[in-house]
């Protein structure tokens, strides 16, 4: 096979920001057709590398060839007009505009007027080719995730995108939407595009891409030529410099209940309610809920934690009643929270990190007094943390919005695991954390459950959920269908109990 | 060629930069307007200074004039901290004129009235403050439509006050009777008008500093306007923080009516404020929401009111133009604002 010329080429990309050099002198290349795994740990420069081919960032040295002439993108304008597309994390699209609508933004009219007819005709063409079905007609806020992430890359193709880059694309997609993104993908590479793949689960990477570039600290740690049979392990270790053993799960004898809900139903309120929920966390027990994201996991997370009451049923903590307590009363008795979305629900992006640290427990003897702040306590707690943790960042002064996300996940769950909650409850704990953080989250759940901690995971990601979970009960539209020691768990069943099928409880 | 990049972080010099060079770029932004009205730029800026800071009687009616703007200014940069867009203070400031006004007005010992006037002016404020704020929270009425519509609610109730109960029956001048001479606030130089609101509104700056730095109130002001819903899941009651922070911005901007009924006019007329309500907002934005830069911010915007009259006498230009630098000052601070979050990098040609 003869090799193609690169559609694109980053050569000698070096960008610092202050002191830190986020990317210094990456090389990389992608052929038409080809599928590239880019890996690498949170700040490994990958995001840094991806804003400056797409001209959000101008590199401090290197160039960028398409087709081997240099081009210079210093805009995203640029990049779109040299075939760059790029579907970011966070979406960028109007949620009150039709999917049509949101492709033909920024995109020139005949004399003056929108040419839907065209527009129309292109959506379904692309439609065809990849198995991106869009129906033209809904708003944006109508759509799954999923759909809006297939609009996005639809909107890229129909800006002409030769090359496509995706960052973390499977990191909001439920299992079952994985594949269909797949087959699309390789539906694109086949047609001669060149896509650039982010992620951190190395099982996709290898499923999916045919090389693969690993960064670390901003360097290139290596190259994988043939990803389908590189061992995990062997690609975890180029990432992270060093090798990385599963967690052990020791055996556990469950103590008492500590936490338990009884019959819990909430009404219809944004989300689907929860109907007849009942459940129990029992000393030294990791529970684990598992289901496809939107099935009540969300009215579930907050029920518990105080913010939502229930319309029916019970819940205790250590055998007393708490149905209807504040977050601040359920969390004096012991109840310790990871939300799902660090940035909407844990942290406050735009203040120090300090507060956001201290965030849930400012009204406690712990930092304050008669209503006034003690900032020396504040400060120190969160350099305590800052260093137990390895959070990564400059002070407890810094932007919390300024640490990458795993640094955030960890600052999320030192502020919790300072206070040595009795029951913790956390969604999605690594999601969008690499193989090193992630290691250390499941460290420390290990950890409570040794002290005789109860911990509830809420997530999607089965694998790591059989890893960690003593038991595992399974969320379809609100209700519990069913729970499995995970000794007996396996992914085709839980998979198949996600989709209502009733399990053996 | 230029462009905006993402800043990681803001540096601390920025937060005395941003200003001075907001203010800089107003000035020259309105020297055209000063060389169009006819006059000497350079001539009209000094006799503004002399007329406002160059000597020891023009700095005490600046201050006068600052006052009241320190009030607002605080009273919109507490608004602001918790995103509640309090546009009213013009209204809660009248609202407090009138209520000391009816207290002043009874006669009784100077410092109880005084005292009764400041509670009776801040109540009044907070009152008006708290309708926003109930609408927001409870019906998710947009508060900058609401507060600032009451604004014109609050002036034609009190228009309607003095052009009738309160209307001055032998002049037949639209007044409000005035308040007794036992509480007219003491002035502290003889000769000045430097009265005792002032000092008040120079006091109440670091203690409202102190409460959004150091308090358990101020920092779920500050996570409430920061990410509500952080601050919820956190076990901050959100509602019942914008509802304090309401009634704490209704009565900051209530005081300034009081200074204005207690320290300068001892009655209330209908222009007893001349925008000081919506000058506060140019004053909050001047000094970032930081409440000790509020008292330099107001001081400016006063020094450039009195000035501006002094100039209209000595060179012709319109005294309007103490409006325009407002109002270019605000402009001016918003595109300074941009600095902070991004910087501006010089593409260069490729190598």
């Amino acid at each position: 096979m003869s090799v193609p010329a690169p559609l694109i080429e980053m050569r000698g990309i070096t960008k610092s920001f202050g002191a830190v050099k986020a990317n210094e002198a990456v090389d990389l290349s992608v052929a038409p057709g080809e599928i590239l795994g880019l890996l690498g740990e949170n700040g490994a420069g990958k995001t840094t590398l991806m804003n400056v081919l797409f001209g959000a960032y101008a590199p401090d040295a290197g160039e960028i060839l398409i087709q081997g002439k240099p081009v210079r993108i210093t805009s995203s304008a640029d990049a779109l007009a040299a075939g760059i597309g790029m579907v970011h994390q966070h979406f960028h699209l109007a949620p009150r505009l039709t999917v049509l609508e949101n492709l033909l933004i920024g995109i020139p009219g005949k004399s003056g007027r929108i040419d839907r007819a065209g527009g129309l005709e292109r959506l379904a063409e692309i439609g065809r080719q990849h198995g991106l079905m869009l129906d033209p007609d809904l708003p944006v806020s109508a759509l799954s995730v999923g759909e809006q992430q297939r609009l996005e890359i639809v909107k890229a193709l129909f800006r002409g995108a030769r090359l496509l880059i995706l960052d973390e694309p499977t990191a909001v997609l439920a299992p079952s939407e994985v594949d269909g993104l797949f087959s699309a993908l390789r539906s694109m590479a086949a047609q001669g595009l060149g896509i650039i793949f982010i992620s951190h689960k190395l099982n996709e990477v290898r499923a999916l891409t045919h090389r693969c570039t690993v960064l670390r600290l901003g360097r290139v740690a290596g190259r994988v030529d043939d990803p389908a049979n590189t061992t995990s392990s062997a690609m975890a270790q180029l990432m992270c410099g060093h090798e990385i053993a599963p967690p052990a799960r020791g055996p556990s004898t469950p103590g008492e209940a500590l936490l338990t809900l009884d019959g819990i139903s909430t009404s219809k309120h944004s989300g689907t309610a929860l109907r007849d929920v009942s459940l129990a966390v029992r000393a030294g027990e990791i529970l684990g809920i598992a289901g496809v994201s939107g099935n009540g996991q969300r009215a579930l997370a907050e029920v518990i934690s105080g913010v939502r009451a229930p319309d029916a049923g019970r819940m205790t903590i250590s055998g007393q009643t708490v149905t209807r307590f504040s977050p601040r009363e359920v969390q004096a008795l012991g109840l310790g929270r990871i939300p799902e979305d660090r940035m909407t629900t844990g942290l406050v992006t735009n203040l120090p990190l300090a507060d956001s640290m201290v965030l849930p427990r400012i009204g406690t003897a712990a930092f304050s007094s008669r209503g006034l702040l003690k900032p020396e306590a504040i400060r120190a707690f969160a350099e305590a943390q800052i260093k137990a943790y390895d959070i990564r960042c400059p002070g407890p002064m810094t932007r919390a919005g300024a640490l990458s996300g795993g640094n955030l996940q960890k600052a999320l769950l030192a502020r919790e695991l300072a206070f040595d909650p009795k029951v913790l409850v956390v969604s999605q704990p690594t999601r969008g954390l690499d193989i090193g953080a992630a290691r250390f989250i499941h460290e420390k759940f290990l950890d409570m459950r040794a002290k005789g901690r109860g911990i509830i995971v809420i997530g999607e990601d089965l694998e790591e959920l059989l890893v960690l979970c003593d038991r595992i009960a399974v969320m379809y539209e609100g209700r519990i269908v069913g729970t499995l020691d995970s000794a007996d768990a396996t992914i085709a069943r839980l998979g198949l109990m996600m989709t209502g099928a009733e399990g053996h409880s | 060629m230029l462009r905006l990049e993402v800043r990681a972080s803001t540096p601390a010099w920025f937060n005395l930069a941003l200003p001075l060079l907001a203010i800089a770029a107003t000035l020259i932004l309105c020297s055209g307007l000063i060389a169009l009205a006819g006059a000497g730029v350079l001539e009209s800026y000094s006799v503004m200074f002399t007329a406002s800071l160059g000597d020891s009687y023009a700095i005490t009616e600046t201050l006068v004039r600052a006052a009241p703007m320190i009030f607002t200014g605080l009273a919109v940069a507490v608004a602001f901290r918790a995103k509640f867009w309090n546009i009213g203070a013009e209204g809660q400031l009248l609202a407090g004129a009138v209520a000391s006004c009816f207290v002043g007005a009874i006669p009784m010992p100077g410092a109880l009235a005084m005292l009764l006037m400041a509670m009776a002016g801040a109540a009044a404020g907070a009152a008006v403050a708290l309708v926003p704020a109930t609408l927001r929270v409870k019906f998710k009425v947009d508060d900058v439509v609401s507060s600032l519509l009451l604004n014109s609610v609050i002036y034609y109730a009190l228009m309607a006050l003095i052009e009738g109960p309160w209307k001055d029956s032998f002049s037949g001048y639209p007044i409000s009777p005035p308040i007794e001479d036992s509480a007219n606030f003491p002035v502290l130089i003889e000769g000045t008008r430097l009265h005792l609101g002032v000092v008040v509104a120079l006091i109440a700056a670091p203690l409202i500093w102190f409460l959004i730095a150091r308090t358990t109130l101020g920092f779920r002001i500050r996570v409430t306007g920061e990410n509500p819903e952080a601050a919820r899941y956190g076990g901050i009651h959100v509602e019942r923080v914008l509802i304090s922070t309401a009634l704490l911005s209704g009565a900051l901007a209530g005081l300034a009516g009081v200074g204005e009924v207690g320290g300068v006019h001892f009655q209330v007329m209908s222009d007893i404020s001349p925008g000081y309500g919506y000058s506060g907002i140019v004053v909050a934005m001047l000094a970032r929401l930081n409440p000790l830069g509020v008292v330099p911010a107001a001081i400016f915007l006063a020094a450039v009111m009195t000035g501006a009259e002094a100039m209209s006498r000595a060179t012709g230009v319109p005294a309007f133009l103490s409006d325009v630098i407002q109002g270019t000052a605000l402009l001016a601070m918003l595109v300074a604002l941009l600095f902070t979050a991004y910087r501006i990098r010089r593409v260069g040609a490729a190598s």
